[in-house]
Formats: structure tokens, C-alpha cells, sequence
């Protein structure tokens, strides 16, 4: 964006049009560059949004043959938020849960790739990337398979008595948090991966000759020039996470069901297309202050 | 002058954005006031019929439902058969994959009395039952439909939401009832088995088609699906209720029970007699059970929306499909229900073990034990719906 704003002072000192003369010229370029974006994210993002909206107030006793009139009723939400408040906390609660592991596995991942790779650097991103060329659902799958009963991974836990002989992980909380962990790790990774590159190797010989430990060079020197990365990766990760209902469909059970289970019933099989429309809603501005209240205490322009 | 020149920022694009976006969504919000009902009268929606002129049909159905050619699977021999014998030529789609998803892909087209583009379109009983309640559905001509008159089996005939048999015609049927895999647990009999047995906790799965699902119940407490009250209804829920709070049930499913079930992950399930067939045909000890109680007995019909524009090409090609056998022909490959009468008797000319299935022909014992679920209206179904999917978990 920065590139952006310099456009018209910078295309003003380019060789050939005299810049003071006629500034008006170039006045409206960077709206201009921008209408493409601008009118896509109008009409198929801001309008959906804004019928959704409407949506979420209509009269909840409308049906489908009948039709929904706008009444403003404005109750859809308390009753949404009443009946499934379990799985808007669940949804938080395994996101959460799933974004500090994916930090403690991803952190360490993306700094290794960054500073310690040498010339296996490339083979190690494209092995980070390589699962995403797959389908989400079929990723997915993959994991019902090593996470079966009768698989080896069920029977080695069982053998070390780590798992009771009768217990499992396919349909329990621990698979779909894994299955979140695992589905959206490159979306944290990449992030880092790029702030930690470009990471001074100097910088931390610098720290260590002024007798930091490892450990405070860390917290000191490689943390926050990490933030912008670390920021972006975790949003990138945990905003699509607590809506996830796939991962909870196919790994979990009904107990394990997030909020976007109940979004996409209501839509598709209850045909409750307020409280639908009002559960979106309320997800996203649960997610949105989420994020605002982050990104206050991380205290960066980068992201915003 | 160049100093008067406010460059574009973030902050000030972002602000201008979201302030606009906010003036626009009041603004919108205030004009679009709701959104018109979708009953619709299949009169006022029929369009003129070009069969006469134009021989061609656009056909909409499931995956794998369809006979294809042993040696090239693009050859669908039936349906070629049909083409060569009538000229008519069919733009076959398998673009149904779920009811309600196919639903949403129509919703608009059908709520506004306009085309889809589909002829004929396969669809579940309760699907076919809400979009005849909207008016959605054309009538078809019986005195064009001969076959379906003299074959349909009559345990499919007057069926709640088709009384008079002219809106709907079954294209395979089959039925929900109670599956186990033999490696992994004993023989089971009944629904109150399959709920309560200790050897099988959590290893059982139930499917997210309430009627399904319900269905089952409501019989195992002696009760008619055909005809039930709501407190019948809440008796069976509770029951479905307390098998998934002990964490009996597993979890629900769609089709994916299938491989579960074949791995030994699940042992016990409800479950559909066609995909039960199949995984059988792989390993004999996976078995399909009609529960003592009862099994609910649906099909997917045949159905001409508003505004199709070869209707009598789809009735062709209706009666087509009840000839004896053709329908052999097809339930050879998808191993449903047959709904034609007769089609036993061709089927001993291309596989007579398959003629002998119970689950393709069911005999009148297995019939007699087979209910289709009742018609609910729109408050009753999402009433219903709302009950059922709170207990699934959604």
C-alpha cells in the first residue's frame, strides 16, 4: 500500500510530463488503479454482506413459500446467541487451542527454513506448501484414515497405555483440534517464514557481543522484528479456523460441533435463513473484535 | 498547488471505505425490504412444450446412478437405447449430489417462475414432497405414461405427497435400515439394540437424514411414520437424545458411513440397503438388517419443474424407464430398489443372483415392514428439522 500512496509524487518526477503544471492529471490514477478491486469487492463482497444483514432481521416466523418480510427484528440475535452459544465457544476454544500448537510446531518450522536451511531452503518451502495442491476435503480424509480406530497410530497409543484399550481419536475433541492444527499450519508458516528471512544475521551477533543470552536475544531481537509475520500468520490462521465446520463434520461428532456446522444447517437443511444469517453476523464481529483487540495489544501499522 | 495534493493513504482510504460502506449498507437496508415468497402455481409456471420440434431433453441426476459400459465408461447403454430408439437427444448431468445443496442451486430460478434449464431432475421423496408443496413441479400426462401405470409397484403408489400419482415417479427406491460389520460385533436385530448394546458403544453411527433416522425410531416405539403425532416424535427424539449424551452414537453421517463401516471403525450403523449391496459384494460379512420395528422405505422420483420446455420428451423418456427390461438393465448397475414390476423376471436373463436379492426385488414380507416417511408442511418440517438437528449437534 505504501507503493501506492507515493504513486503520484513519484510519477511526477518521472522524465516526461511536467508534473507542476497539470497535477490533476494524475490526481485520480490512484482511484482510478483501484476501481477493479474497489468494484469486485462491491459487488461480491459488500452487497452479500449487505443482504445478509437484512437478512438476519427478517420476521423469524417467515417460511419459504410465504416469503420473509424486513420486520428490523432485531431478536434473532439474542435468540441465536441462547440457543448455540456452546458452539460459538467451542469454535474459540479449538481455534485457540489449535493456534498455540501450530505456533509452537510452526515458529520453530518457519525459523529453520529462514536461517538454517542453506540450499535445502526451497525443497523445505515446497514440502510446506506441496499438501495445499491437495484438496482441502480430501487433506481432510487423509487424517480419518491415520487417525482410525484400527490404525497403526490408535494401536501404538494403545500399546504404550497412552490410549485405554477401548480408546480412540477419530470423532473426540483431540482430532479436530489436530485436524484444524494441521489444515491451516501453512497459512502461519509462510508469514513467518518471510519476516524471519529477512531477519540480520548480524543483528543477533550483535546481541550475543553485548552478552544476551540465547534466550533474550530471542525475546529481545528476533521476536519483535517477527511480529509483522507473526502477526499476519496468526490471523491468517486463526480467523479461518474458528469458522471451520469440516474438520468438525468429518473428524469430530455431534459434541464436537463448531459454529460453522450450525451456520450451514441453518442455510442448507433447516431453511432458518434469519438465525443463519444472524449467527454469520454475530461470528463475524465475535472474530472482528477478537482481532481489533490483537492487534491493539501487538500494536502495529503493518497489518491495518 | 502540488502541496494541495492530499496523497491517498491507508488509513484515509479505509476510513472512506468503511464510512461509505456504512452510509450504503443503511441506505440498501432500508429499500431492500424483504424477500417475496417462493409459493408459485405449477399453471401459472408451465411454459410451452417444444417436444414436437425439438428433440432434445436436459436430464439432472446423481452420481453413479446410471448404468455405464463395462468397457468404456462414457457409454451409458440404457440411455443410448433410449436415444436410438426415440432420436431424442439427452444432455445427461450427474450434477445432484445432495438434496439440499441442489436445492439451494435452483432455490432462485424456481421461487422467481423461471427456468432451470433441467427437463427432468431426480430427486429424494421429502425434497420432491417441499418443492410439489411450492407449486415447483408440473403435472405429468398419465395417458403417456403407460408403462408407469401397468409396472410401478404398488407399495409406491399413492404415496403422501403424490396422491394421484402424477407429479412424481420413482427413479430407483431403496431402504434405511440397520447395517453391521460381522468381523467386528455379533448379529443384530433391532433399533433398541443398536442403541443401547454395551459391546457397541461408540462405534455407531446414525444418518443426518432426519426422516431416515426417525423414521427408525418412531417404529422401534411401535409407532407410524406415516402418521405420527409430536409427541411421538419427542418420545423418539428422547431416545435418539439419551444414545447420543451415553455417546452410543458416534456420530451422523451421509453416505461416508460406508468406508467406516467396511474398516471397522464403526460397527453398527443405520444405513442405506444400496450402499450396504455394494460394500457386501467386497466383503460378505458387512450386512444389511430390516429391524424387527420396521424400515423406512424411500425413493428418488422423477420429477419435470416449472418452466421445463420438453415435457413430453421427460414423459418419453418416464415411460422409457418402466419398461421391464430397461429397468432390469439399470438395477443390474445401481443395485437399488427396483420400482418396476417385471423387471425380476428380465432380470433372471442378465444375473439371476442379483434377481434373487431381496434388497433389489424385496419380497411382499420385507415390503409389508416398509413405511415412507409422512408429508410434512413447512412448520411441521422445520420444526422437526430444528428438534432433530439440536439433538445432532447442529
Amino acid at each position: 500500500m505504501s507503493a501506492l500512496a507515493h504513486v503520484p509524487t513519484g510519477s511526477g518526477q518521472s522524465a516526461s510530463p511536467p508534473p507542476a503544471a497539470r497535477p490533476g492529471r494524475h490526481r485520480f490514477l490512484p482511484y482510478l488503479l483501484l476501481l477493479p478491486g474497489a468494484a469486485w469487492l462491491f459487488l461480491f463482497f459488500a452487497l452479500p454482506l449487505l443482504q445478509l444483514a437484512a437478512a438476519s432481521l427478517y420476521d423469524p416466523n417467515g417460511t419459504l413459500s410465504t416469503g420473509y418480510a424486513l420486520t428490523w427484528a432485531f431478536g434473532n440475535y439474542p435468540t441465536a446467541l441462547q440457543q448455540y452459544w456452546p458452539q460459538f465457544t467451542r469454535s474459540f476454544l479449538y481455534a485457540g487451542i489449535a493456534l498455540v500448537l501450530a505456533l509452537l510446531m510452526g515458529y520453530p518450522l518457519a525459523y529453520a527454513i529462514a536461517q538454517k536451511a542453506g540450499r535445502w531452503k526451497n525443497l523445505l518451502l515446497v514440502c510446506v506448501v506441496a499438501p495445499m495442491f491437495t484438496s482441502f476435503l480430501v487433506r481432510t480424509l487423509a487424517w480419518k484414515t491415520i487417525l482410525s480406530d484400527n490404525g497403526w497410530l490408535v494401536g501404538l497409543l494403545r500399546d504404550v497405555h497412552l490410549l485405554g484399550p477401548d480408546g480412540r481419536l477419530l470423532a473426540t475433541p483431540i482430532a479436530v483440534v489436530l485436524g484444524l492444527t494441521y489444515n491451516f499450519l501453512p497459512f502461519l508458516v509462510l508469514p513467518l517464514y518471510a519476516s524471519l528471512e529477512r531477519l540480520d544475521y548480524r543483528l543477533l551477533e550483535a546481541a550475543s557481543d553485548l552478552y544476551a543470552s540465547p534466550l533474550k536475544t530471542f525475546r529481545r531481537v528476533t521476536l519483535p522484528l517477527s511480529m509483522p509475520g507473526l502477526i499476519a500468520g496468526t490471523l491468517l490462521f486463526f480467523i479461518p479456523a474458528t469458522g471451520d465446520y469440516i474438520n468438525a463434520e468429518l473428524l469430530g461428532t455431534p459434541n464436537e460441533y463448531m459454529i460453522g456446522n450450525v451456520i450451514d444447517s441453518a442455510f442448507l437443511v433447516r431453511l432458518d435463513y434469519p438465525q443463519g444469517a444472524a449467527l454469520s453476523f454475530l461470528l463475524m464481529s465475535a472474530i472482528l473484535a477478537v482481532v481489533f483487540v490483537y492487534l491493539r495489544r501487538a500494536g502495529t501499522e503493518e497489518v491495518l | 498547488m502540488r502541496t494541495a495534493f492530499r496523497p491517498l493513504t491507508r488509513r484515509g482510504l479505509l476510513t472512506g471505505t468503511l464510512g461509505s460502506a456504512a452510509l450504503v449498507a443503511t441506505g440498501g437496508a432500508l429499500a431492500g425490504c424483504g424477500t417475496p415468497g417462493a409459493q408459485q402455481t405449477e399453471a401459472g409456471c408451465a411454459s410451452e412444450d417444444l417436444s414436437a420440434t425439438e428433440k432434445k431433453l436436459a436430464f439432472s441426476n446423481w452420481p453413479q446412478y446410471m448404468d455405464v459400459d463395462e468397457d468404456n465408461n462414457s457409454k451409458r447403454p440404457s440411455l443410448d437405447g433410449f436415444v436410438s430408439k426415440t432420436g431424442i437427444q439427452v444432455t445427461y448431468t450427474e450434477d445432484v449430489n445432495d438434496n439440499n445443496e441442489f436445492f439451494g442451486k435452483v432455490q432462485n430460478q424456481l421461487a422467481a417462475c423461471q427456468a432451470t434449464g433441467r427437463d427432468v431432475m431426480v430427486l429424494t421423496d421429502w425434497m420432491a414432497a417441499r418443492m410439489i408443496r411450492l407449486g415447483w413441479i408440473q403435472r405429468l400426462d398419465k395417458s403417456k405414461l403407460p408403462n408407469v401405470e401397468a409396472n410401478l409397484l404398488p407399495s409406491l403408489r399413492n404415496r403422501p405427497f403424490d396422491v394421484d400419482n402424477h407429479l412424481a415417479v420413482p427413479w430407483q427406491s431403496g431402504l434405511a435400515g440397520l447395517a453391521y460389520n460381522g468381523r467386528v460385533t455379533g448379529e443384530l436385530r433391532t433399533v433398541d439394540e443398536l442403541l443401547t448394546r454395551p459391546d457397541l458403544k461408540g462405534k455407531v453411527t446414525a444418518l443426518t437424514e432426519m426422516r431416515d433416522t426417525m423414521g427408525l425410531l418412531l417404529m422401534s416405539n411401535g409407532h407410524n411414520p406415516a402418521d405420527f403425532t409430536s409427541n411421538q416424535f419427542d418420545d423418539a427424539l428422547n431416545k435418539l437424545k439419551k444414545a447420543v449424551a451415553s455417546g452410543q452414537i458416534r456420530r451422523f453421517t451421509g453416505n461416508d458411513y460406508a468406508p467406516d463401516l467396511a474398516k471397522g471403525d464403526i460397527a453398527a450403523c443405520i444405513g442405506w440397503s444400496g450402499d450396504i449391496i455394494q460394500l457386501g459384494f467386497e466383503d460378505d460379512q458387512i450386512k444389511f438388517v430390516v429391524p424387527e420395528s420396521g424400515a423406512t422405505l424411500w425413493s428418488d422420483n422423477m420429477l419435470v419443474p416449472n418452466r421445463a420446455t420438453h415435457k413430453g420428451n421427460a414423459e418419453e423418456l418416464i415411460n422409457y424407464y418402466y419398461e421391464p427390461a430397461v429397468a432390469a438393465q439399470l438395477a443390474a448397475y445401481v443395485n437399488y430398489i427396483c420400482p418396476v414390476q417385471g423387471a425380476q423376471a428380465e432380470m433372471e436373463k442378465i444375473d439371476p443372483e442379483l434377481a434373487e436379492n431381496p434388497l433389489i426385488f424385496p419380497d411382499e414380507a420385507m415390503l409389508s415392514k416398509a413405511r415412507v416417511f409422512m408429508a410434512l408442511d413447512e412448520q411441521q418440517e422445520r420444526e422437526y428439522e430444528t428438534k432433530f438437528q439440536q439433538v445432532i449437534g447442529a
